[in-house]
């Protein structure tokens, strides 16, 4: 068997991809419950975690594995879980709990078609504002979208480093496609990786704050059985991690829990543009739907259409910033989603009527092809 | 003079967190005193040991206490321990649940948590309520007992916790109540001790919800019940079966071997390294 330490050309599914990264990520734990199509990332991680000293349980339902992997990263080891549609929806709960009690860990969720139990075998990007909205309360969310083999790797490493930066959780937002093809990849080693863990204190026991208040938004964070003795509670609490109901305090928190994503959308969005020096049309698209987009982009070409790709790498925060300006350079924008219209939303907002928006919705558990999104492009124009 | 102080008073959170939400009367503080007694007794290091609760009236025990303490979601503690004891399998990890917390919401990650024998030592306190939204029935009360939300009596089953956790593969289970807290004490030592999951259910009285609702009197009434009706497990073969009818045993009630869950994981990665 392959692990990450060989460096070498091979086959590997999205599912395994995304198991590599966690553990070259430094990811010592996972915790989860079988469902398709996420499944193979749990049976990969149940044999290849032990070799290298890390933990995995299979745990009774999605909802224990999510407060399993907050336990063990309290506990002070990396960890992350993997889901599809229906557990993402059970584990939500405790998301929240870990945007609140500012747990580091990465939530994988391979979707799929839905509501309910839907399309259990067959691609969807219909959680794309689940992984935003998801949960109740005032939070904000980081989401990372993969579009090939590769990148399940690569941006599974980097939701751990996000994670681990912010003191937040992080979703990797894969699909049915993704996570079942098979490509050929070149997996890093360690030493062209840059892996981050989060920031540890260097006061004394006594003054520490495990929700300490500081211009960054981030504070460092100490291990159970470290020496800190302090409470983490989902109810709102103040800096030492007591219940509180004083407002300006409650206010303080939330904010915190705001500005640690808003004050830092440079450092955690990223954008891939393709052809878009000289476009004035675009195709938006996300993950899976970004491969026939580019595919259509180049018959787009062919046919002299100034048109060119946006994929947002991180779907959220959504990158207002980037949009903004180049919104201004666009005639059309057509945003192609595997939904029934979620980012256009996003695209909505930011454009306030200024280009024509144009919405490319495959809902019938297909794929967009480039042929589709090409004829669009065509109709549109 | 100053009063001594009691050992419990060196394990409090004193300038963080009091006075605490239960109210006068409750059995919770007392179940907390025998805990922090039998940790000073067996001299674990607070720096090791972890509290986890749920959410509840007993669940806010671990704010309290000077340990690393984790408050989590309602009905799901032993799942947040779980993940903190087998990631770090030196930590002494002890849940403080309550009976609609562990039975109701939780009763799933209950049983599995007997079934897959991790070392947590899980304190059910049972006050056949839910205290902190106001006294709605639990799966606890007896058939007919009044709630909230059983206005008309509760026409449901109560759980017979130990039972259930013995069904479920629990290795230990025992049981105490609030008035007998000399033996309560011990037998969170005895949980404590045990290699692998230990269930202990604390009997203890909800006077301002349920006793008001049931009629059954304020802490005094209800604790004389408990020492009315307990039975320790050590004297019940000299009862006879009509006297042990509306009673409840106390003690130690089952007690046996079996591998515990990260022990057992550490075969698994020796196997995985080629080591085993």
């Amino acid at each position: 068997m392959n692990t990450a330490t060989d460096k070498k050309e091979r086959l590997m599914q999205g599912n395994a991809a995304c198991a590599e990264g966690a553990i070259a990520a430094g990811a010592r734990f996972f915790a989860g419950y079988p469902i398709t199509p996420s499944t193979e990332i749990a049976e990969y991680l149940a044999r290849e975690l032990p070799k290298v000293g890390g933990k995995f349980i299979q745990m009774e339902d999605e909802i224990a594995s999510m407060a399993a992997v907050i336990g063990a990263s309290v506990a002070g080891v990396k960890s992350m879980t993997a889901t599809s549609g229906p557990g993402f929806s059970l584990i939500q709960e405790h998301i929240g709990y870990a945007y609140m009690a500012e747990v580091p860990c990465v939530i994988v969720d391979v979707q799929r078609g839905g509501p309910s139990t839907g399309l259990p075998t067959k691609v969807s990007q219909s959680d794309t504002m689940q992984a935003r909205w998801g949960t109740h309360g005032d939070y904000n969310a980081i989401a990372l979208g993969p579009s090939s083999v590769k990148e399940c790797f690569d941006f599974t490493v980097r939701a751990f480093n996000l994670s681990e930066k912010y003191r937040t959780p992080v979703v990797v937002l894969m699909d049915e496609v993704l996570a079942h093809m098979r490509e050929k990849v070149t997996l890093p080693d360690s030493s062209e990786m840059r892996v981050i863990n989060r920031m540890k204190p260097t006061v004394p026991p006594e003054w520490y704050e495990h929700f300490e208040i500081n211009p960054h938004f981030v504070s460092p964070m100490a291990s159970f059985g470290e020496g800190y003795r302090f409470n983490i509670t989902g109810l709102t609490h103040n800096p030492e991690g007591f219940p509180t109901s004083r407002p300006v305090v409650i206010k303080e928190k939330l904010d915190k829990l705001k500005n640690k994503i808003t004050h830092n959308v440079n450092d955690i969005v990223e954008v891939r543009q393709e052809f878009m020096e000289d476009a004035n049309v675009a195709v938006f698209a996300y993950g899976i739907v970004a491969r026939s987009a580019r595919q259509a982009i180049r018959m787009g070409r062919d046919k002299r259409i100034r048109v060119g790709l946006i994929q947002p790498l991180t779907i959220w925060p959504f990158p207002d910033e980037y949009m903004e300006h180049i919104l201004e350079q666009l005639d059309l924008i057509i945003v192609a989603e595997l939904n029934q219209g979620q980012l256009i939303r996003e695209v909505n907002r930011v454009n306030r009527g200024r280009t024509r928006v144009r919405g490319l919705f495959r809902y019938d558990s297909e794929l967009i092809t480039p042929d589709q999104i090409f004829r669009k492009i065509r109709e549109e124009k | 003079m100053e009063p001594m102080p009691k050992v419990t008073h060196h394990y409090l959170r004193t300038k963080k967190k009091f006075p605490n939400v239960w109210c006068a009367g409750c059995g919770i503080g007392i179940v907390m005193g025998a805990i922090i007694r039998a940790i000073d007794k067996l001299k674990l290091s607070r720096d090791e040991v972890v509290m986890i609760s749920g959410i509840g009236c007993s669940s806010r025990m671990p704010v309290y206490v000077d340990f690393n303490t984790l408050h989590t979601t309602h009905g799901r503690p032993l799942a947040f321990g779980t993940g903190v004891k087998l990631a770090k399998p030196s930590l002494k990890v002890i849940v403080i649940t309550g009976d609609g917390d562990a039975l109701a919401i939780g009763g799933n990650h209950f049983i599995h948590a007997c079934r897959r024998n991790i070392d947590l030592t899980t304190i059910l306190i049972n006050n056949q309520t839910y205290g902190m939204t106001g006294g709605q029935f639990a799966p606890t009360p007896p058939f007919m007992k009044m709630g909230t939300t059983a206005p008309y009596g509760n026409r449901e089953r109560a759980f017979d916790i130990a039972k259930l956790a013995i069904a479920a593969g629990a290795p230990f289970v025992a049981r105490g109540t609030v008035y007998h807290v000399v033996q309560l004490e011990k037998l969170v030592e005895q949980a404590i001790l045990k290699k692998g999951f230990s269930l202990l259910e604390v009997i203890s009285h909800c006077h301002t919800l349920y006793g008001r609702l049931n009629k059954e009197g304020g802490p005094i009434e209800m604790m004389r019940w408990q020492k009315d009706h307990a039975i320790p497990i050590s004297a019940a073969g000299k009862v006879p079966p009509e006297k042990l009818r509306d009673k409840f045993l106390t003690g130690v009630l089952w007690d046996i071997d079996f591998p515990e869950y990260c022990e057992e994981y550490d075969k698994v990665i020796a196997e995985a390294q080629g080591k085993a």
